[in-house]
Parts: structure tokens; sequence; C-alpha cells
């Protein structure tokens, strides 16, 4: 039960730490506006020359790219979550401090990125989703329990967005430095995440590879839920099963980190 | 100016030797560089193999929009990408120590994390470049094939008056440094799609107010034979490399009324 309280508590700090920061905040609301418009046109030109294009009509489309506006900040989708000051923190050696700190080192960085999450989707997501769902015909559920469903989508969303970033995050411990995997990050997370476009839409087999990939459980099945594209349990056991592999994953080679390699800078 | 030039050659070559001493990520990155930045065309792709034309400009056109826009980009941003980190250094108090060096400040912000890796941006556009050239179906005269590297060079010159203009905006908004990535990438983004997709008024405000639209939308109009959406005078397609200088020229007086009204933080 302490533990739990410990947690919640870095998971609020976490919130708090993204929250003071306002100028950044209306900057970010303003970049993801800007950037929601430019792909609102293209997508509107392109569902013009083939209507019900990977199953979304005009209004879905809409939908789907303001979302992606709206969780872009909040899932880290090219990262700049908590991950890149761990990896900083492996590279100056400072993590030897977390190494001792009483607390689990995977649940402590998962809550301060939670808490980051939940200020990112509320100070940052919310708004270009509303400018977008104002001036664009938008495609919204209009039954309570879909947006129950949605929430727990997005909740799952992190915590499978947290394990990707942590995994790599710790590869640092044998690279050193983590520009070329912060990097490696950005490319699979904003193409694979359907930021370009939805996955929905790719052919294929690649299409089938690509939503089956864990970076699918980060819009593209939110997005289904929330406009009733997909059976909600199945998308959600998906999403599900995905976190827990990353998570497991991620446990296993900080076991296998903190045991094999010498802290730097000591 | 001359002066300015040698330090940042001296600072960018500081900065090569540094990032070379972690070698994998070095190669990492810049393989990196290229698929991310690539990404962007793997996207387009996609769209095309779902349809044949976006609001009527084949895949080859599109192509030579994106290898424009991207090229441009890549030069700009190879030359001057380390400017929206301005902010950063603002907040920890480290530009003053630029300020105090007997060097230019611009040339020590531009050079500052100067890294080939970017070069990977450059590279994949101008592939692209290469293959839209040859592709696309177009009427060439002397004239046209004179445009597409006037078109490059000036797009380049247009983002680094954006970067520089970044940079000065910064001094004032600080924590506010985001919003240039709207108008240097988000313009860089819009530019790889035909105009003729997005609305007049957004159209009318790249051309006029913020004219990132002589980076290639005026100029590749011209070379692929495609019609404008707004009324423009037949010159308009060779005008790049003046409104380029007219960019400079305000980014420069504004990097310089920016740093007069410079106060440090105090730590």
């Amino acid at each position: 039960m302490g533990s739990a309280r410990l947690y919640l508590a870095v998971a609020a700090r976490g919130f708090r730490r993204y929250a003071s920061y306002r100028a950044a905040t209306a900057a970010g609301v303003f970049t993801n506006t800007v950037f929601g418009l430019i792909l609102v046109y293209t997508y509107l030109a392109l569902w013009d020359e083939r209507p019900d294009l990977g199953g979304y009509d005009q209004a879905q489309a809409v939908t789907y790219v303001w979302l992606g506006q709206c969780l872009f900040a909040a899932l880290a989708i090219q990262g700049g979550g908590v991950e890149a000051e761990l990896m900083e923190r492996i590279r100056t050696g400072e993590i030897a401090v977390d190494l001792y700190r009483p607390a689990d080192l995977q649940l402590w960085w998962l809550a301060g990125d939670l808490g980051r999450a939940a200020f990112q989707l509320l100070g940052r997501g919310v708004l270009p989703f509303l400018v977008g769902g104002l001036f664009f015909p938008t495609a919204l559920p209009t039954r309570f329990d879909t947006w129950v469903w949605f929430a727990v989508a997005l909740t799952l969303a992190a915590l499978v967005s947290f394990g990707i970033r942590h995994l790599l995050a710790l590869s640092v411990f044998w690279l050193l430095d983590g520009t070329g995997v912060s990097q490696l990050m950005m490319i699979l997370g904003v193409f694979f995440s359907g930021m370009v476009l939805p996955l929905n839409v790719f052919p294929g087999g690649f299409g089938e590879v690509a939503r089956a990939l864990p970076w699918a459980a980060q819009l593209q099945v939110p997005a289904d839920v929330l406009m009733g594209e997909t059976a909600v349990a199945g998308a959600l056991a998906f999403q599900a099963m995905w976190a827990v592999l990353l998570l497991a994953a991620g446990r296993l080679l900080q076991a296998a980190a903190t045991r094999r390699v010498v802290v730097q800078g000591g | 100016m001359v002066e300015g030039l040698r330090a940042y050659r001296m600072i960018a070559g500081m900065w090569v030797r540094s990032g070379m001493t972690y070698r994998t990520s070095f190669v990492f990155t810049l393989f990196g560089n290229l698929v991310l930045t690539g990404m962007d065309f793997v996207g387009i792709l996609l769209m095309f193999s779902q349809v044949d034309s976006l609001a009527g400009w084949s895949l080859p056109e599109v192509a030579f929009l994106y290898a424009a826009s991207v090229t441009s980009f890549g030069l700009a941003h190879l030359a001057a990408g380390s400017m929206p980190q301005l902010g950063t250094r603002i907040r920890d108090g480290s530009f003053d120590v630029l300020l105090v060096r007997p060097v230019p400040v611009l040339a020590q912000v531009g050079g500052d994390r100067f890294s080939l890796r970017r070069l990977g941006r450059v590279v994949q556009g101008g592939a692209v470049l290469g293959w839209a050239l040859v592709a696309a179906d177009v009427d060439w005269t002397v004239a046209k094939v004179l445009l597409v590297p006037l078109m490059v060079v000036s797009g380049a010159a247009i983002f680094v008056a954006l970067f520089v203009a970044g940079a000065a905006f910064q001094i004032y908004a600080q924590d506010a440094a985001e919003v240039q990535n709207a108008f240097t990438y988000g313009g860089t983004t819009m530019l790889q799609y035909p105009p003729a997709v997005f609305g007049k008024e957004l159209v009318r405000g790249v051309t006029f107010v913020l004219p990132l639209a002589f980076v290639n939308w005026v100029p590749a109009a011209h070379v692929l034979g495609r019609p404008y959406p707004l009324e423009l005078p037949g010159w308009a397609a060779f005008a790049s490399p003046l409104v380029a200088a007219a960019c400079c020229a305000l980014a420069g007086l504004a990097w310089r009324t920016g740093l007069r009204s410079y106060r440090s933080v105090g730590s």
C-alpha cells in the first residue's frame, strides 16, 4: 500500500513538472493544430479521390487526423517522454543514484511517464482536437460506453508507449549514446503508429504486418475503438497483450543491464 | 561577414570531430536520418498505391514537389538546424558565454552542434528529385532546366531565414520555441503536397504573407506546366531568389533586434 502511494506521488510530480511550462504547452497546442490542418487538407484530397479508403469515410479520416495530433505528445509517439531523461542519466552515470533508491526502477519511470502523459493529453491534446471538431466534420460517438472503452484503450496505449520507449532507452546501457536509438524510435514511432497515414490504408501484407506491430496499439486501435470500426474486446486484448509483453521484456532487459553493466562516470 | 563564415567553419568542424567519437551512433543516425526523412515519401507512395492522382497531380509531379521541399529544407537544416535549440541555451544561461566571445553570435549559434548526419535528408531528397525529373512529363526548355537548381538554392535560403527568425523569436519567447516548428517542419510538410489540396486562404497566406510558396510551389508549377491556384504574373516563377534575399534581410534584422533586447536569466 505504501509503495502504491509512492508511485502515485511520482506520477503526480510528473504531471506537475510538465504543467509548469505553460508557454511550451501553448506552443505545442499551436504546432499540433497547424500540423493537423495540413494533414486534414491532404486527407480530404485523398478521400475525395477514393471515398471509403481504408474503410473510413471523410469525417472519420478527419477525426483520425485530430486524434493523432491529440495523442502525439501524450503518447510521445516520436519520443521525448521520460525515456530521453533515462537515456541521459545512463549516459552520464547518474542512473547510479536511481539504482539505490528504495523503489522499483521500472515502476518509478513508468509512474513519471504516466503523469507526463496525463498532463500532455489534457493540456496539449484536447485543444487541437476541439479545434478540429469545431471547423471540420468529425465522426464522434454519441454512446457513453464507447467513450469509456476509448478511455481504457488510451490507458493501454500509454502503457504500450512506455514499454516501447523503456526498452529502447535501456539499450543505451550498451550503446552509451542514445542519439541513434532516439532516431530509430522516432522513425518507427511516427510511421508505424500511423501518424503519416492510417494503418488501415496500408496495402496488402505490409499493412497486415503494420497492424500487428505494437505501434498499432498507440493510435490506430484507440481511433478504431472511438469510431466503432473494430470489435472492442479484441482491440483491447491486442493492446493488453503488447503492454504485458513489452513491460515484461523491459523488466528482463533492465535486470540484465543492471547486473552486467559498469556505470559510467564513477 | 568573412570572419563570421570562418568562425562558422571552425565551430562546425569541431562538432563534426566530436560527433565522430561515438562512431556506431553516428552511422546509426546518418542512416536513421535518411530513413526518417524518407518516411514522408513512403507515405506519399502509400497514398498513390490507392489513388492515381492527388488534386489532379500525378505521382512524379508530387514527388517533384516533395523532393524540392525536402532538399531545400535539408540544406537549410544542415546549415542552421541547431538554431531551434537556442531556447535551451538561453534558459540555462550558456547563451551568455557566446556573447562574450569575439566571434559573431549568429555564426556560433548556427554552427552549434553542427552534424553531418543531417546530410541524410539532403541525399534522400536529391535522390527523389533525380527520379522525379526523369519520370515527370515536362516540356524542358533552357529556362526550366536552370530554374530547378535556382529553386532548390533559393528555397534553402528561405528556410535558413525562417530558422534565423525562429532563433530571434526564441529570445523573446524562450519556452515557446516549439511554435517555430509549425513554420519550419510544418512548412516543409505542407509544400510536399500540391497547392490545390489546400484552402485558397492558406495558399494566399503562404504566397503573399509568409512566402513559403516560393520555395517550390510557384517555380514547380511553372516547370510542370500546372496552373497555380492564384493569379500570378509570369515572372513570379523566377522570383524565388529575390524573395529569398528579402527573407534573409528581414530575418537578419529580426535577429539583430532580438539580440539587442536580450536580457540574461542571470544564472
